[in-house]
């Protein structure tokens, strides 16, 4: 076992503080050591997007992620979309929608529709498959996430976050 | 993961200096969208991951009409497909550097570590052939600049010898009367390898009728991304014609050397660089055209 290193980030909005051995990925750590299980292990090779979180501006696979290189940077899970005032609009519209079956796949959905829709409040629905492409869902289909998340951006979600 | 170490070096000689140190047992760090995935799946031993993301020289992103374009290799993609200057100047880059991966790979993965990764089905780099990138190398030598087409000795091997990294491309400026492209054959639309790629650029002259050069290179048909230098050079001085570009493409489907795979047969990646390499001529010729490199 290597020596642990001390990280120090901000994680939702709060400063945080952990301890980690190099071969940790940001997302084992968010989930073993600091318990947002929210990001879920789908492929933990890039493909599926189930661990999707948002690292400084950029969303990002926390599986290709090594722990330790989140020092100093700012990291934002799916625990940080809502608010105290409830569900922000894109986790809303996925409901209204039924845009989930089993839900493994749903909170990386989510943070990446957000950070599509931060940058580009009305895309169209091209533009919100290809951003999705990195995406996998293995029960429910694509149609209703993508009509979802058009839903959303119709409500003008992002200023609402 | 097996366990490994991890430094983080803030300057091009402490980290050539562990390099050194460490010789194959360290790999440097990028985006680590390739490297992450090797070693998880134990098909790369590592002991020390070296990660260069906060050495200043790797993250220059720079380009003028008059030095061109530098990329630290540690630019990610997506710093590279936002500039609007690169995208002016350089489509046929932003042709392969968009389609690496999805949104979340291209966040994190950079064109030196696609370089450096040494695929022979990496997106970026026949179009970096093709545009004439040279990578810049550090080491304990000093440095030195190998042309990209050389760079890749075999599937996953490089040039790089003993405690040397790959600190930036550089890209000369976009010569008048010049345009590129790069594309690939995958089976889907997005988030997949390719199962041919094919980039070419070319200039023309004045009158936008004849062909002064042109650079043509394949992906994922060798064990290395193949600059086919005699289907550039047959062009050269040729005017626009279909029949030079089926005579390049044909050129360039006879240097192909596939094999087959999961992704295609070889008969297959024969006929799809000829396709691909008229289809990528005749866009860069348009683009030279319409004034867009």
């Amino acid at each position: 076992m290597s020596k642990k290193i001390h990280v120090h980030t901000r994680i939702n909005g709060e400063e945080v503080e952990f301890l980690c051995e190099p071969r940790q990925s940001l997302l084992e750590v968010l989930r073993d050591e600091l318990g947002l299980t929210g990001a879920k292990e789908g492929c933990n090779n890039g493909n599926c997007g189930a661990c999707n979180v948002v690292l400084d501006d950029r969303l990002v696979n926390s599986c290709l992620v090594l722990a330790v290189e989140v020092e100093g940077h700012e990291v934002t899970t799916v625990e940080g979309v809502a608010s105290s005032k409830g569900l922000h609009p894109i986790q809303q519209k996925f409901l209204e929608h039924a845009a989930l079956q089993c839900g493994v796949c749903t909170p990386g959905f989510i943070v990446a529709a957000k950070a599509l829709l931060d940058r580009n409040p009305k895309p169209t629905e091209h533009q919100v498959r290809h951003w999705l492409a990195g995406n996998l869902c293995r029960c429910t289909g694509y149609d209703k996430i993508v009509r979802a998340v058009l839903d959303a951006s119709a409500c003008g979600s992002p200023g609402q976050k | 993961m097996s366990p490994f170490d991890y430094a983080a070096p803030r300057s091009i000689a402490e980290a050539a200096a562990l390099l050194q140190q460490a010789g194959d047992d360290g790999r440097v760090l990028a985006g680590g969208t390739d490297l992450i995935v090797q070693v998880r799946e134990n098909r790369r031993r590592v002991k020390l991951f070296i990660d260069v993301k906060n050495i200043p020289e790797l993250n220059e992103l720079s380009c003028s009409a008059r030095k061109g374009l530098v990329i630290g290799a540690a630019v990610p993609c997506y710093r590279i497909t936002s500039d609007s200057k690169v995208a002016q100047a350089y489509p046929g880059l932003l042709d392969a550097a968009g389609i690496i991966g999805g949104v979340q790979i291209q966040g994190r993965a950079s064109i030196g570590g696609n370089l450096c990764n040494a695929s022979p089905a990496a997106d970026s780099i026949p179009a970096l052939i093709a545009l004439e990138a040279a990578c810049v190398i550090a080491g304990p030598q000093g440095s030195r600049e190998v042309p990209v087409e050389q760079f890749c000795t075999g599937p996953g091997k490089t040039v790089l010898g003993r405690g040397e990294m790959v600190v930036a491309l550089r890209l000369p400026p976009p010569k008048k009367g010049s345009g590129a492209h790069y594309l690939r054959f995958i089976p889907r639309n997005e988030m997949d390898i390719a199962v041919v790629g094919a980039g070419a650029s070319v200039v023309l002259d004045k009158a936008g009728k004849t062909i002064v050069s042109a650079r043509i290179a394949l992906g994922a048909v060798a064990p290395t991304p193949l600059y086919v230098a005699e289907a550039g050079a047959a062009l050269a001085g040729r005017e626009v014609s279909e029949a030079a570009v089926l005579q390049a493409a044909e050129s360039a489907r006879a240097a192909a050397r596939p094999i087959t795979d999961m992704r295609g047969s070889a008969a297959q990646r024969k006929h799809l660089s000829a396709v691909l390499v008229r289809r990528a001529l005749e866009k860069a010729i348009e683009r030279a055209r319409n004034g867009r490199a």
